[in-house]
């Protein structure tokens, strides 16, 4: 009797050891994500800073003319972060509409194969790889646009807009399906019970019940469309000028990524400064997507 | 316990092994310092040199022309690499050159664009803005679309430097590969953009500059002059290290000459 009481002690022991054991293995691997965060903060801080400080704040962010590798360098990034915002904001003018119309098709009217056909093309369209849809721009949307608009060259921002505007539908379609399929069926059977029509339904009840998702779906979109540097830089041109329609224009991903390889000295220091700078965009929108789901949390509850 | 034992002593001989494999190599290096535009070649000759040559090292430090001739000086690399001829200057400080190879930039439009001959200057005003519609240059009336490489590239400093338009470049778009500006250039009829000659492909046509179309030929007899030399710079007087010797023996002779074309230039002999 004491010897088997002896054996189950034992056991327990050792099973809070193998618990404890693992929990140590998954707060380590948890640990390992906050560790990548914190490194690349401090290693962008660090790394961004000391060109801003060389060039100043002010000629850095408002200059209006870049050209790095110069006799005399000019680094002013007032053009990328101008056709950053307005590159963003037309990809969400363009996509939402159509994302936000789909999601409702998607979550409330359609029915069996074609939700599922759908859906499945959403699914695809999420896995294309950036630099296909730049391939696809480059090779079908920009010689569309010169011949459409009769422009000397398809390169451009509008160029940039439409293939963002393509590759933000996945993420605002999927956030805004999840949050419309998550409103109570109750509020629905509700509103049809007292007469509205399914239409009236969806877009008089659904819809507001679902709004704090479909708000964190658009800031989602815009963190994708500002952070995309692959797809753009095929369609964009990269000239540094002050972003118009249809004239070529760079990034601030872009900025980075294609003068990256061959930079050296202030040229290198500078674009470590822009990605400092699209980091704190980013950081931004971050805070505006947490600010949303927390206000839908405490809605619900 | 068994099977603990067995884990340390598997852990034990993994270790070892690492040591061994990781112990100093026998055999001299070879350092080399310079042009950006000859990271390719310098790369390949580089890596042949190691795989004939079992235990030597072979470094090569991408820091640009000038700063490759400065090293050279002062003694901090073997062999030094520039992408234009020694100035006198730097001939008078003791300094030789010998030339590697040389890079032709050819000159593309699409193929149905009817211009088929620039001359330099006409390539210079184009590319600063002087002209901007192709009939002034015997074309359609259509504006020139003017494509080149991103700040920093070899090429664009290599095209900017022997057309005598550093920075005063104005381009419609700057892209970031030989590839995109040639998928470029064959998609829009009123593109103009510079290339590595032996990256040209059929869907673009490579113009005649003053009168002398770009081939391997023509750039190697000088007649071709959109071209720059890759030249290796060492000291007159100061002896090479004997590895430093054999690598530069390797990289002139007949042998090298398959692997210098097959990364894109022309090989001088």
């Amino acid at each position: 009797m004491t010897r088997k009481k002896e054996k189950t002690v034992q056991e327990n022991i050792r099973r809070k050891r193998v618990e404890r054991i693992i929990h140590g293995i998954f707060l380590m691997l948890g640990l390992i994500t906050v560790g990548c965060v914190l490194l690349i903060t401090i290693y962008l801080v660090i790394s961004g800073i000391p060109a801003m400080r060389t060039i100043g704040l002010k000629e850095f962010l408002f200059g209006q003319k870049w050209a790095s590798t110069a006799a005399e360098p000019k680094f002013g990034i007032l053009p990328f972060i101008l056709t950053s915002i307005y590159g963003t904001a037309g990809a969400i003018v363009l996509g939402v509409p159509v994302g936000f119309f789909a999601a409702v098709y998607i979550a409330k009217i359609a029915k069996g194969k074609i939700k599922w056909l759908l859906q499945s093309a959403v699914g695809m369209l999420a896995g294309v790889p950036s630099v296909v849809y730049g391939l696809v721009g480059m090779m079908v949307l920009v010689p569309g646009i010169r011949k459409l608009f009769k422009v000397p060259d398809g390169a451009s921002l509008l160029a940039s807009i439409i293939v963002l505007a393509i590759m933000i539908l996945p993420s605002i379609i999927k956030v805004s399906v999840t949050a419309l399929e998550s409103v109570p069926p109750e509020y629905e059977e509700a509103s049809l019970a007292m007469g509205a029509t399914p239409i009236e339904t969806y877009f008089r009840v659904s819809v507001p019940s679902a709004r704090s998702g479909i708000a964190a779906a658009v800031v989602l979109g815009v963190g994708r469309a500002i952070g995309e540097a692959m797809a753009v830089m095929m369609v964009a041109g990269n000239a540094p000028n002050m972003p118009t329609l249809f004239e070529s224009v760079r990034f601030l991903t872009t900025a980075v990524a294609s003068e990256m390889s061959y930079s050296s000295g202030l040229q290198r220091q500078a674009l470590f400064s822009i990605a400092l700078v699209l980091y704190f965009f980013i950081m931004l929108i971050n805070a505006a997507l947490n600010f949303f789901l927390k206000r839908g949390n405490v809605k619900q509850s | 316990m068994m099977k603990k034992k067995t884990a340390l002593i598997v852990v034990l001989i993994a270790v070892a092994l690492l040591i061994v494999g990781c112990g100093p190599k026998k055999g001299g290096s070879v350092s080399t310092d310079g042009s950006t535009s000859m990271e390719k070649v310098i790369g390949a000759l580089g890596e042949a040199f190691m795989k004939d040559n079992e235990g030597t090292t072979f470094t090569y430090n991408p820091t640009g022309s000038g700063s490759g001739i400065e090293a050279v000086k002062t003694g901090r690399c073997d062999i030094g690499l520039a992408s234009r001829a020694l100035k006198e200057e730097e001939k008078k400080d003791g300094l030789v050159e010998t030339t590697l190879a040389l890079d032709g930039i050819a000159m593309i439009v699409s193929p149905e664009n009817p211009v088929g001959d620039l001359t330099i200057e006409q390539i210079a005003d184009i590319y600063t803005g002087a002209i901007t519609n192709w009939k002034d240059v015997g074309g359609n009336d259509a504006e020139i679309v003017v494509i080149g490489r991103e700040a920093g590239s070899g090429t664009r400093d290599g095209f900017e430097s022997v057309t005598g338009t550093k920075d005063k470049c104005t381009y419609r778009q700057e892209l970031t590969s030989t590839g995109d500006v040639i998928t470029t250039v064959s998609s829009n009829p009123d593109a103009i953009g510079y290339a590595s000659l032996a990256s040209v492909k059929d869907s673009v046509k490579a113009v005649a500059v003053g009168g002398v179309a770009p081939s391997e030929d023509t750039v190697r007899d000088g007649s071709y002059k959109l071209q720059r030399p890759f030249v290796l710079v060492t000291k007159k007087d100061g002896k090479l290290s004997e590895t430093a010797q054999k690598f530069f023996d390797f990289v002139t002779s007949n042998k090298a000459n398959d692997i210098i074309s097959a990364s894109g230039v022309v090989p001088v002999k």
